[in-house]
C-alpha cells in the first residue's frame, strides 16, 4: 500500500456550542493547508466537532512526500576548471556544497555563457516521519476565548483530555498540553465507552455504536427528521430557528427529541415573552397549531438516547414552570406599575457618562421629534402622538420583563402602553422606534414610530460623536453604523422632504441647548456628514450603483436621501446609454472648461456670435423650470431640460473660443459655463462619472 | 434524600478526594466564592483542595418568603481543587451519582457559562451544569482573581443546594423542601426570610449604612496598611455586604452603583496581592515539595 487513512481526533471538556462552526472550518482548512506545505498529496479531508472532540480524517493520504530532482547553478566553466583542465576549488566546494561531488558536475548554456551545474536528488520523507507535526495545525486554530488549566501554561478553549493520532493502525506519536496521542477514544459521556480505534476510515460508524454522531450535518438532519416525526404525529407547527438549531446541534453528541408541556394558564403571558423564555433560557423550539397560536408544548433536544425519556421531559417540564411563573410574576408586577413611576426611574438610569441618564436622553428626543414633526408638516393628530411616543418610549426599560429579557424592550413597552391604556398608534410607535434592529428588520410602519426611531438614533449619534466615541474597524460600541443605515432607510421609505443636513442642523442645536457638547462644533459636523456619506454609499452600492455615481451624487453633501438615491439609480443607467452621450459630452464639456473660471455676470453685449446668444437664451428659457424640477425632486426631467442645452452647447463649443486672449471676452464665456455647470451641479457632478458608453 | 443527607453525602465525597473540609465563614457574602478559602486560597502557587457548605446572602432575592424559588439566603456546597484535576469532571459526575443522581436517567449537559465578578476583580471560564434543563452547578476554572492571574488554575464547582434539593425531593416549593426528618426548610428559614426581607426592603437604616460603608472601607485599608490579610479582608466582605443592602434598598443610583464597585474592587485588588506577598514572605508554606518552592519564591 502507498496510501494510509489518517486520523487525529481532540478530545476536550465541553467546548462552547458558538465555537464550533468556526472551529470546524478552521481545522479543514488549517489540515489542507499543513498537507500542502508538506507535500503530501490525499483523496479527502474531512472534519468533525462535537461539544467534546476536533477530529479530521485524512482518506488516502499518500505515504511518502515524492521525490524532487533540483538543478542547481554554480560558477562559470572557466573558474570552475583550471588551465589544465582539472576541478577548481570553487567547482569543488560548490558540489560539495550541495551534497554531490566534483564528478557529478556537468556543464550548461546559459545566455551565451557555461555555467557548473549539479543535480540534486531529495528523498521523500515519509508520512510516519512527518505526521507528528499536526501538533501546530491544533495549537494554531483560534477561538474568541481561550482558558488555562491546572499547572500547564499552554491557552486553549477548553482542557484538552485525550489524543487520537492514527496513520493506519499506527498511532502518530505527538503531546498537547501534556496528552499523549494513542488510539483509545471515549464514547458518550454516559451511553459509551472507552475503546480503541483499529481503522481510521471507520471513525464515523465507529463512534455511531459509542453514541456520539460526530458529523454535525448528520446530528441536524437526525434532529430535525425526528422534529418532523413530531410535527406529522400530533399535527403540530414546530418553529425551527436556524440559530438555535444550530446551538442545540452543537450541545448534544447524540440527540434525541422529545417535548414537554406547560399549563395553558401561561398563554395569558404575552407569546413574545413565553418564546423567549424557552429559547434564550432554555433552548426550546416552541409550538403552534397549524392555525398559527402558540401551544403550551415545547420541543426540546437531550444528549443521549430514548431511555428515560420521560424523566427528562417532566424536568425540563418542571423547570419551564418556574420560569415561566417567574414571567408571569414580572408581567403581573410591571401591571402595577404607572408610565410615570418608570419614568421618573429613568433618571437615575446612565445612556452614556458624557451624554446624561436615559431620561435625559428622552428630553432630547423629545425636542427633536418635535422639530422633525414640524418640519415635515404632519397633520395635528400625529404630532400629538409622536410627542407622546418619544415621553414615554424608554418607559419599558425599567420594568421587569425588560430587566430580565433585555431583547425585549419596546416589544413589552408597546404591549404595557396598550394596557395602560396610551392610544393604538403610540403603543405601536414605541416599539418601532426601536426599528430597524439589525440590517433585515422591518421599517416602521407609523409615522410615529418613523419620526421617533429618526431622533433617537441621530440623537444616539450626534452625541456619541460629539463626545469622541467615533465607530472605528470592528469598534462601534452603541451600534452606530446600524442605527445610521436605520435613519437612511428609513428617510427613504418614508420620502421625507428633508435633507440629512437639516436633520443634523435641528439635532445640534437642540444638543446645544442641552448642553452635552463636548468637542469643536465644526469637527463633528464633518465627522457626522463624513459618517453619514460612507452609510449612505453603502446603501447605494447594495442596489449596485458604483463608486464613481455615488461620488457625483453625494459630492455637496447627502441632501434628500431619497432624492439622491433615484438620482443615482438614473445615472448608473445613463452611464451606459448611449442615446445619452451627446448630452452627457455636452455637460461633460461645461463642467471641464467652467471650472477654469467662476460666474462674475454675464454681460449680453460681449457677446460676439449668434451661439453664444443662442445658449444664453436657452439657459434663460430652461432656469425657471428645471429649478422648479429639482425643487420637486423630480429625476427624469432635470435631465431631460438640461438635454435641451444639449445641441446650443455643442455649437457653442464649435465655433467660439472660450479661453479668448481679450479677458474680458474670456470672463464672460466662463460667466455662462458657470452658470449652466451650476444647473449641473444641482443635479450632480456629473464629471465624476467614469462614462460607459459604447463608441 | 434530605438536605442534610444530601450535605454529608457531597462532604464524604469530596472528602474522599483529599479535599480539607471547612465550615462555613462566620462573616456575611454574597457567595461561597467570597470566603477566603475560596477566593484568597486560590492565589499563589500553594495547592489548596477544600469543600465547604456557604450560606449566601443576596439581598435583592428577598420575597418576604413568598416566591417558591427566590431566597434572600439560600446554601451553597463549595468545592475548590487547586491544581485543577484532569478528571475534575469525571469527580464532579460521581458526585452527583453519590446523590443518586444516575445519568442514564436524565439529561446531563455542560453549558458554556463564563463567570465574571467585577466586585473581586475575578474571572473565569465554565460552564452551568443542567439537569434536565436546570442549571445545578457553576463549574469553573478561575483565571484571574482580584486582578491577578490564577497560577496553577483552581477549579470551583459550586453546587446551588436548595435547587438540587428540589429536584432531588421533587418539591415546587423551597420551603417544603426536607432538611431533616421531620423538618422542613420553611420550618427553618421561613421567618428569617420574611424579617430579612421587611428589613431590606423597608427598615434598614440607609443612612448608616452609607456610613457603615465607608467606615469598614477605611477599616480595610488601615488593616491592609499593617499587612494584616485576613482581618482586612473581613472588612471588605463587610464592604460588600453593606454595599448589596443599599443595592437592594434601591438607594444607588446607576453613576453610583459603578463608584461603589470599583471601590470594592480597589481593595479586593490590593488584599489579593498582599495576600500573596505575604505567603511568599512565610515561603508558601504549603507547597510541600522543597523544589517546587525553592521555583516559586
Amino acid at each position: 500500500m502507498t496510501v494510509s487513512n489518517v486520523l487525529f481526533e481532540i478530545g476536550l471538556e465541553e467546548m462552547p456550542a458558538r465555537f464550533l462552526n468556526d472551529a470546524q472550518k478552521q481545522l479543514e482548512t488549517k489540515t489542507k493547508q499543513w498537507l500542502e506545505e508538506l507535500r503530501l498529496p490525499y483523496k479527502q479531508v474531512k472534519s468533525y466537532v462535537t461539544p467534546r472532540r476536533l477530529s479530521i480524517v485524512i482518506t488516502d493520504l499518500v505515504k511518502k512526500q515524492p521525490d524532487i530532482e533540483e538543478e542547481a547553478k554554480g560558477p562559470a566553466k572557466k573558474i570552475a576548471l583550471d588551465n589544465e583542465g582539472n576541478w577548481s576549488k570553487a567547482a569543488i566546494g560548490f558540489s560539495k556544497g550541495q551534497g554531490q561531488s566534483a564528478e557529478d558536475i556537468y556543464f550548461k548554456d546559459v545566455n551565451g555563457t557555461e555555467y557548473a551545474f549539479v543535480t540534486k536528488f531529495i528523498e521523500g520523507k515519509s508520512t510516519t516521519e512527518l505526521l507528528p507535526s499536526f501538533k501546530e495545525v491544533i495549537t494554531s486554530l483560534t477561538f474568541p476565548k481561550n482558558m488555562r488549566w491546572s499547572n500547564l501554561s499552554i491557552r486553549f478553549v477548553r482542557p484538552i483530555r485525550w489524543i487520537v493520532a492514527l496513520n493506519d493502525e499506527e498511532v502518530i506519536p505527538l503531546e498537547i498540553a501534556g496528552v499523549e496521542a494513542s488510539n483509545t477514544t471515549f464514547g458518550h459521556r454516559f451511553l459509551g465507552e472507552k475503546i480503541e480505534i483499529s481503522d481510521a476510515s471507520d471513525y464515523e460508524n465507529t463512534l455511531k455504536n459509542q453514541y456520539v454522531i460526530v458529523d454535525p450535518g448528520a446530528r441536524e438532519k437526525l434532529i430535525l427528521s425526528q422534529i418532523d416525526d413530531l410535527k406529522q404525529k400530533q399535527n403540530w407547527d414546530i418553529i425551527v430557528d436556524q440559530d438555535l438549531l444550530n446551538e442545540v446541534r452543537h450541545l448534544v453528541e447524540y440527540p434525541t427529541v422529545f417535548f414537554g408541556t406547560f399549563s395553558e394558564d401561561f398563554l395569558a403571558i404575552p407569546e413574545e415573552v413565553l418564546i423567549t423564555s424557552m429559547k434564550e433560557h432554555q433552548r426550546y423550539f416552541p409550538v403552534r397549531s397549524v392555525n398559527g397560536e402558540l401551544l403550551p408544548f415545547f420541543v426540546a433536544v437531550r444528549n443521549g438516547d430514548a431511555r428515560f425519556i420521560e424523566n427528562v421531559a417532566k424536568g425540563n417540564e418542571k423547570v419551564l414552570k418556574a420560569r415561566l411563573s417567574d414571567a408571569r410574576f414580572f408581567y403581573e408586577e410591571d401591571q402595577k406599575q404607572t408610565i410615570d413611576a418608570n419614568l421618573n426611574k429613568l433618571e437615575k438610569m446612565v445612556f452614556q457618562e458624557n451624554l446624561g441618564t436615559i431620561a435625559q436622553k428622552v428630553e432630547r428626543v423629545v425636542n427633536i421629534s418635535k422639530k422633525i414633526a414640524a418640519h415635515l408638516k404632519v397633520d395635528e393628530q400625529i404630532e400629538k402622538n409622536t410627542i407622546r411616543t418619544a415621553e414615554i418610549c424608554k418607559f419599558d426599560l425599567v420594568t421587569n420583563m425588560v430587566n430580565e429579557f433585555t431583547e425585549l424592550q419596546g416589544i413589552m413597552g408597546e404591549k404595557y402602553a396598550r394596557l395602560f391604556g396610551e392610544n393604538e398608534n403610540v403603543a405601536k410607535a414605541i416599539n418601532e422606534h426601536y426599528m430597524p434592529r439589525h440590517s433585515k428588520d422591518n421599517l416602521p410602519s407609523t409615522t410615529e414610530g418613523a419620526i421617533v426611531s429618526v431622533a433617537d438614533k441621530i440623537d444616539t449619534i450626534i452625541g456619541c460623536i460629539s463626545v469622541g466615541i467615533i465607530p472605528s474597524g470592528s469598534q462601534d460600541p452603541y451600534a452606530l453604523r446600524r442605527q445610521a443605515l436605520g435613519i437612511l432607510q428609513i428617510i427613504n421609505v418614508q420620502k421625507w422632504n428633508i435633507t440629512l443636513e437639516d436633520l443634523f442642523n435641528l439635532t445640534l442645536t437642540i444638543h446645544a441647548s442641552h448642553n452635552i457638547r463636548t468637542r469643536d462644533e465644526k469637527e463633528i459636523r464633518s465627522d457626522v456628514a463624513a459618517f453619514f456619506k460612507a452609510r449612505a454609499a453603502f446603501i447605494m452600492k447594495d442596489t449596485n450603483v458604483e463608486q464613481d455615481v455615488v461620488d457625483a451624487v453625494l459630492t455637496s453633501g447627502i441632501g434628500n436621501f431619497s432624492y439622491a438615491i433615484q438620482k443615482a439609480q438614473l445615472l448608473a443607467a445613463k452611464r451606459q446609454d448611449n442615446a445619452f452621450k451627446e448630452v452627457q459630452e455636452a455637460l461633460v464639456r461645461v463642467l471641464n472648461l467652467a471650472s477654469k473660471g467662476e460666474d462674475l455676470g454675464v454681460k449680453e453685449e460681449l457677446f460676439e456670435n449668434e451661439y453664444e446668444k443662442n445658449l444664453y437664451a436657452s439657459y434663460k428659457q430652461i432656469i425657471d423650470e428645471y429649478e422648479k424640477a429639482i425643487a420637486n425632486h423630480l429625476v427624469q426631467e432635470p435631465l431631460n431640460i438640461l438635454g435641451t442645452l444639449s445641441k446650443p452647447i455643442h455649437d457653442f463649443f464649435d465655433h467660439t473660443m472660450v479661453m479668448a486672449d481679450d479677458k474680458k471676452l474670456k470672463d464672460n464665456r466662463l460667466s455662462l459655463l458657470n452658470k449652466i455647470a451650476a444647473l449641473i451641479h444641482a443635479f450632480a457632478d456629473l464629471n465624476k462619472i467614469q462614462w460607459k458608453q459604447q463608441m | 434524600m434530605n438536605i442534610q443527607e444530601m450535605i454529608l453525602t457531597l462532604q464524604k465525597h469530596w472528602s474522599d478526594q483529599n479535599c480539607i473540609l471547612m465550615q462555613a465563614y462566620d462573616v456575611e457574602k454574597g457567595a461561597g466564592t467570597m470566603s477566603p478559602m475560596t477566593l484568597l486560597r486560590s492565589l499563589g502557587p500553594e495547592p489548596w483542595n477544600v469543600a465547604y457548605v456557604e450560606p449566601s446572602r443576596r439581598p435583592a432575592d428577598g420575597r418576604y418568603g413568598q416566591n417558591p424559588n427566590r431566597l434572600y439566603q439560600h446554601h451553597q456546597f463549595q468545592v475548590i481543587m487547586k491544581p485543577s484535576p484532569d478528571n475534575i469532571q469525571e469527580l464532579y459526575l460521581d458526585s452527583l451519582k453519590a446523590l443518586g443522581i444516575d445519568p442514564l436517567k436524565h439529561d446531563i449537559r455542560f453549558v458554556e457559562d463564563n463567570w465574571e465578578n467585577p466586585t473581586l476583580g475575578a474571572a473565569g471560564l465554565g460552564w452551568e451544569v443542567w439537569l434536565d434543563g436546570m442549571e445545578i452547578t457553576q463549574f469553573t476554572y478561575f483565571q484571574q482573581i482580584g486582578g491577578l492571574e490564577a497560577k496553577p488554575v483552581a477549579v470551583e464547582i459550586t453546587y446551588g443546594i436548595e435547587r438540587l434539593a428540589s429536584y432531588i425531593q421533587d418539591k415546587e416549593n423551597v420551603f417544603d423542601l426536607e432538611w431533616t426528618e421531620g423538618v422542613t426548610v420553611g420550618d427553618i428559614f421561613y421567618q428569617p426570610e420574611y424579617e430579612h426581607s421587611k428589613y431590606t426592603f423597608e427598615e434598614s437604616n440607609t443612612d448608616m449604612l452609607f456610613e457603615l460603608f465607608t467606615t469598614y472601607e477605611q477599616e480595610a485599608k488601615q488593616t491592609m496598611e499593617k499587612g494584616l490579610v485576613f482581618p482586612a479582608y473581613d472588612y471588605v466582605l463587610k464592604c460588600s455586604h453593606t454595599f448589596n443592602l443599599l443595592d437592594a434598598k434601591g438607594v444607588i443610583s446607576v453613576t453610583e452603583r459603578t463608584g461603589y464597585i470599583s471601590r470594592v474592587r480597589n481593595l479586593a485588588r490590593e488584599i489579593a496581592k498582599l495576600y500573596v506577598d505575604e505567603r511568599e514572605r512565610l515561603g508558601f508554606p504549603m507547597l510541600k515539595e522543597e523544589a517546587k518552592r525553592n521555583d516559586s519564591i
